[in-house]
């Protein structure tokens, strides 16, 4: 029981962190030394780094805002879930961890959905480390969510 | 004992013109979009009387150029616009010498008019000073601050969930209140005073449902309380 329990929260705990590797980490469109994410653009052109701050465009500010709620809700999730640990009544459901995990996993899927369609990078450039992350991360979280509906609350 | 005088006369007639040094204020920057007009504002401080032979004079640098250019000078109480240059018929003198004023406004902005434009005003015999410079950026829409849509998306969602929670539990205190009763039974619960007082000895499959009800109730009370 005790397995399945750390096993569960490891899991929900793994999510988080991909999460916040994706929206953090620039690495969304790599092209050669040119490396830009959802904030910044940077260059290492000349042994120094430099950056400048991405285009303040409409669809990039949106996919800035369902990452950090993504983040946000997968957070508020785990919480949740600590919380209704130590409240809910014996062979109740964690309804409410689960809808915010769900939620967490469809902003993923809607902020990386509008990135891959409205970017507008070079031939040459490929996607990034961080970009494949928040993909990834979306059925992940989805799986963590359903996991919950499912769980069980024993004594 | 003459020398000496003359000595310290000479060292402060030379410092006082340091003291005395004309300030010119333009602004930093301009934002403007294609085809509106703009207005370049200049003004000096001088500890001198605004004379009769002020003058100012307006340049302008393309981006990218090494040399700025002419083009606007007034002088002798009467303003000389540029009549062949990348202004000419564009330009117009707005500002009030007399207050010490010397704006002038670009009609109908391009592209090409981004650049840094400097302004240097005399007012004799106040004429040591340092010119200043403006940068006019044009645009062809202006862009949305970065962060307003991310800031806007993200508050709207968070006040979302806020109006949900408050929407349930006030609907739960409703209930609790018999203001009115829900006819769903199995997700949503009836206040556990109100249902055993209206059924009596309830079956057991909706005991057990109203026990997770009242458990989920329970769970977000202690959570309200936590909070």
């Amino acid at each position: 029981m005790l397995v399945v329990l750390a096993g569960v929260m490891v899991f929900h705990l793994l999510n988080l962190i991909l999460l916040i590797i994706s929206t953090a980490v620039n690495a969304w469109i790599v092209d050669g030394d040119l490396s830009t994410d959802l904030w910044y653009g940077c260059t290492s052109k000349n042994g120094g780094y430099h950056c400048k701050q991405s285009m303040s465009e409409d669809w990039l500010q949106a996919v800035q805002a369902l990452m950090v709620l993504s983040v946000l809700f997968c957070l508020l999730s785990f919480v949740f879930f600590l919380c209704q640990l130590f409240t809910l009544v014996k062979g109740g459901r964690f309804y409410f961890t689960a809808i915010f995990q769900i939620l967490a996993s469809l902003f993923v899927m809607s902020g990386a959905i509008i990135y891959t369609v409205m970017n507008t990078a070079a031939e040459s450039s490929t996607y990034g480390h961080a970009y494949v992350l928040a993909w990834v991360a979306f059925p992940l979280t989805l799986i963590s969510g359903l996991i919950y509906i499912v769980l069980r609350k024993k004594e | 004992m003459i020398s000496l005088l003359t000595l310290a006369s000479v060292v402060l007639l030379a410092s006082v013109p340091q003291a005395e040094s004309i300030v010119i204020y333009t602004g930093w920057e301009r934002h403007a979009l294609v085809g509106s007009d703009v207005r370049l504002s200049c003004s000096f401080f001088s500890w001198r009387w605004t004379s009769e032979d002020v003058t100012f004079s307006w340049s302008y640098r393309p981006d990218g150029a090494k040399d700025p250019i002419s083009i606007f000078h007034y002088a002798g109480g009467s303003p000389y616009l540029d009549n062949k240059g990348p202004f000419h018929d564009r330009l117009e003198f707005v500002g009030n010498p007399a207050r010490r004023d010397g704006s002038i406004i670009i009609r109908n902005l391009d592209f090409s008019d981004n650049g840094t434009f400097t302004c240097d005003a005399k007012n004799p015999p106040d004429i040591v000073g340092r010119p200043s410079s403006v940068r006019l950026l044009v645009f062809e829409k202006v862009p949305v601050q970065a962060g307003v849509i991310t800031g806007a998306i993200i508050g709207v969602v968070l006040g979302l969930l806020v109006l949900v929670v408050v929407i349930y539990y006030l609907m739960r205190f409703l209930v609790a209140r018999r203001v009115f009763t829900l006819s769903v039974s199995k997700k949503k619960g009836k206040g556990k005073e109100g249902s055993q007082q209206k059924q009596g000895a309830p079956p057991s499959a909706e005991q057990q449902a109203r026990l997770k009800a009242s458990a989920d109730k329970k769970k977000q009370e202690s959570r309200r309380d936590r909070k």
